[in-house]
């Protein structure tokens, strides 16, 4: 055990969910049911049916099992309701499990909220003490780090105002303030860098930084896959309570995206019922990837030029509307977009009528990796007609490129092939 | 739920050493628990200081926006010493064992106003910190037990009016002050061991809050506060002590006022009552603790 910072063995939570939990209970059901249960009993014993009120269970967490060496930051992702908080919780001793075990070595603080504990009619120094304590720090570090504190939270002239006159920036920033000074050897972090503006959250993610850098084993829960892929050195993937997958951040945020996406190279769009209003220009039908070879495909040679297509529907006249796409990164970032009227300078008269759009991205082009496919339809910065947000897949795979005949993984969104020029000079 | 800490025989070398300090290498084992589990009171010992905190936040922020703030823990029984002592002491004529009424009744009262507080406030506690149950580890049973000890800074002013009416009514107190601190104790005993059965009951069954009022009512006149239990003959009053706050109040009485019979058998019935009560509280609480978050 002594690499090790948390070991978890086939770790379950069942909530029992349905009518009977859907408002508390009274003492005066209790009793009752106290004295009905044995009757209930034995005439279902008699009739011989099962007398176990079936209430609705649901497995938060099931069968869930893995390591943390001491000083990783592992990164934790699913959907809503993958069982990512159910975990912390569980481990932060918060809720029980329901089988399994989890062994944890070290002091563990848990930074499930920010602000636990606030009480607004208290100051703002006042609260430090509260929240510190509450938190886990005992009153003696909590002075040694008051100025710190209220450095970071850039509070100092309002320390001993009560905190309900804050603004709700400077609220967040004291309670993140505190939580950010706090030092056991694992942290357990739930989402808290959601909240805030961008400057707030920047400064998060620094301190989060920070504490990785520190070589405490950090636990991290976020939807926030570029801080997960640049803070965590090993990503866990939950979905439905059970473990999907835990592996490098790259790899594993990858496969996690391409989990609700198409990934065959073609997505098509039903008839919608109903069907459109009579004043709709256009709908889409399909969008489909095709290579150098004209095959439909979602997996890509990063050498070679490949043709996005747009399969749609002009409903009544129109003219300069357009068609376009957007390829945004695994992380979030979008690379390029793109429309059919780039090129065009007049306007572009289309008649009712089934079209299709293609673009030739050139190869050598996007470095290696997963994309996604937006597409959208519009009058330029007038009207918008349809926006479907990534809804295809594909992978640039590394098969040569530039620099191809050594293997390297280089950093960058883009793998041009640039010229360079050799020169001796004496 | 099970916990389990030992330190690691191999790490032991690096503690020697002082590369690694003890705290860091205790491993905590996480289990589902069956059925009772033990009280752990050595962790209450070492959240001590967030006991503290609570503590004090409970107590500054019920005087910091009031006007009453204070006075309010000194209105409450006076003036129901001020009804009692026109209604039972004046109209009904009770006995009050020698004593002047208003001073008799309200000796009890300032005991019966702590516990009757304390168990409004410990009852409603765990409910009313659902935010920080749900968030944070600690021991649970900080929770009740802090919202007693504010009530604590109510007690000692009450006390003082009650000095303050002594000296009005020229009673000087006897050596048998000595058992004062002791004897609140047991009120403390008391109001936890019930405290803690409601607290824990109420996050379940919500309307346990709602018998809380009912349940004081009741209970204050089944103690002796408005009347003296030397109404009652031997034995039946030694076993009035099953009550446990016959026991706090008429050894309060004693310890100031000096009562005509020494209320020792009854105290001792009172106290053993209490510690079975604070007990099994404890104890239940402790079972029903795993299922705070998930249901509160």
């Amino acid at each position: 055990m002594s690499d090790l910072a948390i070991r978890v063995g086939a770790l379950g939570k069942l909530y029992k969910i349905g009518r009977r939990q859907e408002r508390y209970k009274t003492l005066r059901e209790q009793i009752v049911d106290t004295f009905a249960t044995p009757f209930r009993r034995l005439s279902s014993a008699v009739c011989g049916q099962s007398s176990a009120v079936s209430d609705e269970v649901v497995w938060a967490l099931k069968d869930l099992s893995f390591e943390v060496n001491r000083g990783e930051v592992i990164g934790v992702i699913g959907r809503n309701g993958a069982g990512k908080s159910t975990l912390l919780k569980i481990l932060s001793r918060i809720t029980e499990p329901t089988e399994g075990y989890a062994e944890i070595q070290g002091r563990v603080a848990s930074l499930l909220e920010v602000g636990t504990g606030f009480h607004s009619e208290l100051t703002g120094r006042e609260n430090i003490y509260l929240n510190g304590a509450i938190l886990g720090m005992k009153k003696a570090e909590i002075e040694r780090k008051f100025d710190e504190i209220i450095d970071f939270a850039e509070v100092e002239k309002f320390i001993d105002t009560p905190v309900k006159h804050y603004s709700s920036g400077m609220y967040l920033r004291l309670a993140f303030a505190v939580s950010a000074h706090l030092e056991p050897e694992i942290l357990l972090v739930d989402e808290v860098l959601a909240v805030g503006d961008a400057a707030f959250q920047k400064k998060c993610l620094g301190r989060m930084g920070d504490v990785a850098k520190q070589g405490r084993t950090v636990f991290l829960v976020s939807h926030n896959m570029a801080a997960i892929t640049r803070l965590s050195d090993r990503v866990l993937w939950l979905d439905n309570g059970q473990l999907q997958a835990y592996g490098p951040p790259e790899e594993t945020v990858a496969r996690y995206l391409a989990s609700g996406i198409q990934e065959l190279g073609e997505v098509t769009f039903p008839d919608p019922s109903p069907p459109p209003s009579g004043t709709a220009y256009v709908r889409l039908l399909a969008v489909r990837i095709r290579n150098s070879e004209g095959q439909i495909t979602s997996v890509l040679d990063i050498r070679l030029p490949f043709t996005l297509e747009m399969e749609y529907q002009i409903l009544r006249r129109v003219s300069s509307l357009r068609i376009g796409f957007t390829l945004t990164a695994q992380d979030g970032v979008v690379v390029l977009s793109s429309t059919d009227m780039d090129n065009v300078e007049d306007e572009l008269e289309r008649k009712p009528g089934t079209y299709v759009s293609r673009c030739r991205i050139p190869g050598d082009l996007l470095n290696h990796g997963q994309y996604f496919v937006s597409v959208g339809s519009d009058f330029p910065l007038i009207k918008t007609h349809f926006f479907h947000d990534r809804v295809l897949a594909f992978r640039m795979e590394q098969t040569g490129g530039v620099g191809g005949h050594i293997p390297d993984r280089r950093p960058g969104m883009l793998r041009l092939r640039l010229p360079w020029n050799l020169q001796k000079i004496d | 739920m099970g916990v389990n800490e030992q330190v690691l025989r191999s790490d032991r070398s690096a503690i020697d050493d002082g590369r690694l300090s003890l705290t860091d290498l205790s491993v905590t084992i996480i289990q589902p628990s069956q059925g009772w589990v033990s009280l752990k009171l050595h962790e209450l010992w070492e959240y001590r200081e967030l006991l503290y905190f609570l503590t004090w936040r409970d107590i500054k922020v019920r005087y910091k926006q009031t006007v009453l703030g204070a006075a309010w823990a000194i209105i409450q029984p006076f003036f129901t010493m001020v009804v009692f002592s026109l209604f039972f002491g004046k109209l009904a004529k009770m006995p009050s064992d020698g004593i002047p009424y208003p001073i008799f009744s309200y000796a009890a009262l300032v005991p019966w106003t702590f516990f009757a507080n304390g168990l409004n406030q410990s009852s409603n506690s765990l409910v009313g910190s659902a935010n920080l149950i749900k968030k944070v580890y600690f021991p649970r049973l900080i929770v009740p037990i802090s919202s007693l000890i504010s009530g604590v800074v109510d007690f000692l002013l009450s006390f003082l009016v009650l000095l303050g009416m002594m000296l009005y009514f020229g009673i000087l107190p006897t050596w048998n002050v000595v058992w004062l601190p002791l004897l609140l104790l047991l009120a403390l005993a008391v109001a936890l061991g019930v405290g803690l059965w409601l607290s824990a009951m109420n996050v379940r069954y919500r309307d346990v809050r709602y018998v809380v009022p009912f349940l004081i009512q009741i209970w204050l006149f089944a103690t002796p506060i408005a009347y003296p239990s030397s109404l009652l003959s031997e034995p039946w009053r030694t076993l009035y002590g099953i009550n446990p706050m016959v026991g706090v109040v008429e050894g309060f009485r004693w310890a100031l006022l000096g009562t005509d019979t020494a209320p020792g058998p009854m105290i001792a019935v009172s106290s053993l009552i209490a510690m079975a009560l604070l007990i099994s509280g404890a104890f239940y609480f402790r079972r029903m603790e795993k299922t705070f978050a998930d249901v509160v």
